[in-house]
């Protein structure tokens, strides 16, 4: 890892050994720039890049190739996110060189959430290759500078690569390989799912050491804080791959409704604490899901800043 | 087999809405064996459409026919002598049925009286399966002896999505996440490197993405068997 492979902030801040801490930006559902770049300062100088989500859910928002670009406009670093539900290899090797040519230098390769928990569930699926073979085709276009037919490209798109990585979701023992298999396609980084089952997580990232895929690829652990108890309880009940032990459920609702908030902050500071000493971890995602007012105080408090700059 | 399911009467009621003698013309292919075309599907059809157009006060001529297959011009070819008679019939065969017949019948309107779904089988009495993509590159071996393209929502090929939970797959709780069941049965194998790596791009050229497939068998075509 002596070269970079794109130059971006998040790599660099990674290499040099950084404790890295990164945001996330959901697009709007419109074109409302304005409201984008109110949400951008929020996140401005208070993390390393920014994940830029591509229609999230399910649900059509702005594109997140659109907003990652507008977001290089106002000095943020974009983590721009492409699912492979929604474009076939054309598209995606289309915009993958686009990314490059307007400035955006990392990227998260997702398989997608299924368009029927979106606003247009009676659309088309594409799936025409999966995220694991989207990570190896971003790799390729970068390192060997070809598109998957192997002709030649006029400048190779330089991305630093990411993946998501769900230790909560089943079957539990096959995760470890299936992040190990992330990595060897390709993967510089990994984002995590929300974390809130610690006993789980330390578990998982025991056989993540223990396997020594920490050493081949920088993981960053996934936090959102919890609003309230409502939230909680939601997210147990009705997003697949979510654990929400009862214990966090029962610390939240065990305080006063309007100190929900904070205590769920608190629990997310808890976390980052952890994880700061965890072996293995390089970093935290925060998904402070439309709570990006959130993010400067909860940086400020989880003291990691400033941000480094490299 | 092709699997299918019946459409909802009023839907073929509109069909049929300005017709007054029509054919019911079964299947004893597939659509008999997922009992939705067969002699007693048929039959039930006819009675129930009369019955409907009776309390309409729009009395309705209907005959049934079944015949061996609609998939084969040879059996299509049966009802030559007949299908003038009527103003309109409703194939109880898959998708393929009504076409074949508007193929060999040009002047005569064919419509579909079921929706044709997938390839697949029974599980248990009543209730069948979808097992199959018609993709046109089987490597169901590479999987355990499952098919992920077909029974994955996401047609993943390097294991479950985030969101398996308990061996279900979260897009439809009567669902098997497949991608459990073959982790599942690689891991109690000890095969689970048969997982790894990254698997070759699929060329979607020999599914519908190719456009419309033919297949041809020469010695078949030349009479040799």
């Amino acid at each position: 890892m002596s070269e970079l492979k794109s130059g971006s902030n998040l790599e660099k801040v990674l290499k040099a050994g950084y404790f890295a801490f990164t945001g996330e930006c959901g697009p709007p559902k419109g074109a409302n720039v304005a409201i984008l770049k109110e949400k951008f300062q929020y996140l401005k100088g208070n993390v390393d890049a920014v994940n830029v989500t591509d229609n999230q859910t399910a649900v059509v928002r702005m594109s997140s190739l659109a907003a990652s670009r507008l977001m290089v406009e106002e000095g943020l670093e974009p983590n721009f996110q492409m699912v492979c539900r929604d474009r076939n290899r054309l598209a995606m090797m289309s915009d993958i060189l686009g990314a490059h040519a307007l400035g955006i230098r990392n990227m998260l390769c997702l398989s997608g959430d299924h368009q029927s928990f979106g606003n247009h569930p009676q659309a088309k699926n594409v799936h025409d290759i999966d995220s694991m073979q989207l990570i190896a085709l971003v790799k390729k276009m970068r390192d060997q500078g070809k598109f998957l037919n192997d002709e030649v490209i006029d400048v190779a798109p330089k991305m630093f690569v990411g993946a998501a990585c769900n230790p909560f979701a089943d079957p539990y023992e096959f995760r470890v390989h299936r992040l190990a298999n992330k990595i060897t396609a390709g993967a510089d980084f990994i984002q995590t799912q929300c974390i809130f089952n610690m006993d789980r997580f330390r578990d998982f990232m025991k056989k993540v050491v223990d396997m020594g895929l920490d050493k081949r690829c920088h993981i960053l652990a996934g936090v959102t804080p919890m609003k309230n108890a409502g939230m909680a309880n939601f997210m147990k009940k009705f997003v697949p791959g979510m654990d929400i032990p009862d214990d966090l459920i029962n610390r939240l609702k065990g305080v006063d409704k309007k100190n929900q908030s904070e205590e769920g902050i608190c629990f997310a500071l808890e976390q980052i604490e952890e994880f700061k000493q965890m072996q293995g971890v390089a970093g935290v995602h925060l998904m402070a899901i439309e709570w990006e007012h959130k993010v400067p105080e909860i940086a400020q408090r989880a003291k990691v800043l400033p941000r480094p700059v490299v | 087999m092709i699997v299918a399911d019946r459409k909802p009467i009023q839907e073929i009621l509109a069909m049929i809405k300005a017709d007054k003698k029509i054919l019911i013309l079964g299947c004893k292919g597939c659509v008999t064996v997922c009992n939705v075309g067969g002699v007693k599907e048929s039959e039930i059809l006819a009675s129930t459409l009369k019955i409907a157009r009776k309390q309409q006060g729009n009395d309705i001529d209907i005959d049934v026919r079944v015949l061996e297959r609609q998939c084969d011009n040879e059996y299509v070819a049966q009802i030559k002598d007949i299908v003038n008679d009527y103003e309109s019939v409703v194939s109880l065969a898959c998708g393929v049925g009504p076409q074949f017949l508007s193929e060999m019948y040009r002047g005569k309107k064919f419509y579909p009286g079921v929706n044709t779904t997938f390839f697949g089988g029974a599980v248990q009495h009543g209730i069948w399966e979808e097992r199959c993509a018609g993709c046109g590159t089987c490597s169901i071996h590479d999987f355990g002896g499952f098919c992920p393209i077909a029974r994955c929502a996401k047609s993943l090929l390097h294991g479950p999505c985030g969101g398996s939970s308990k061996g279900i797959c979260e897009v439809n709780p009567d669902t098997i996440c497949v991608w459990d069941a073959i982790v599942t049965k690689k891991m109690e194998a000890g095969e689970i490197e048969d997982l790894m790596g990254v698997k070759g791009f699929k060329d979607w050229r020999t599914s519908r993405d190719g456009g419309p497939r033919r297949s041809i068998r020469e010695e078949l075509i030349q009479g040799n068997i």
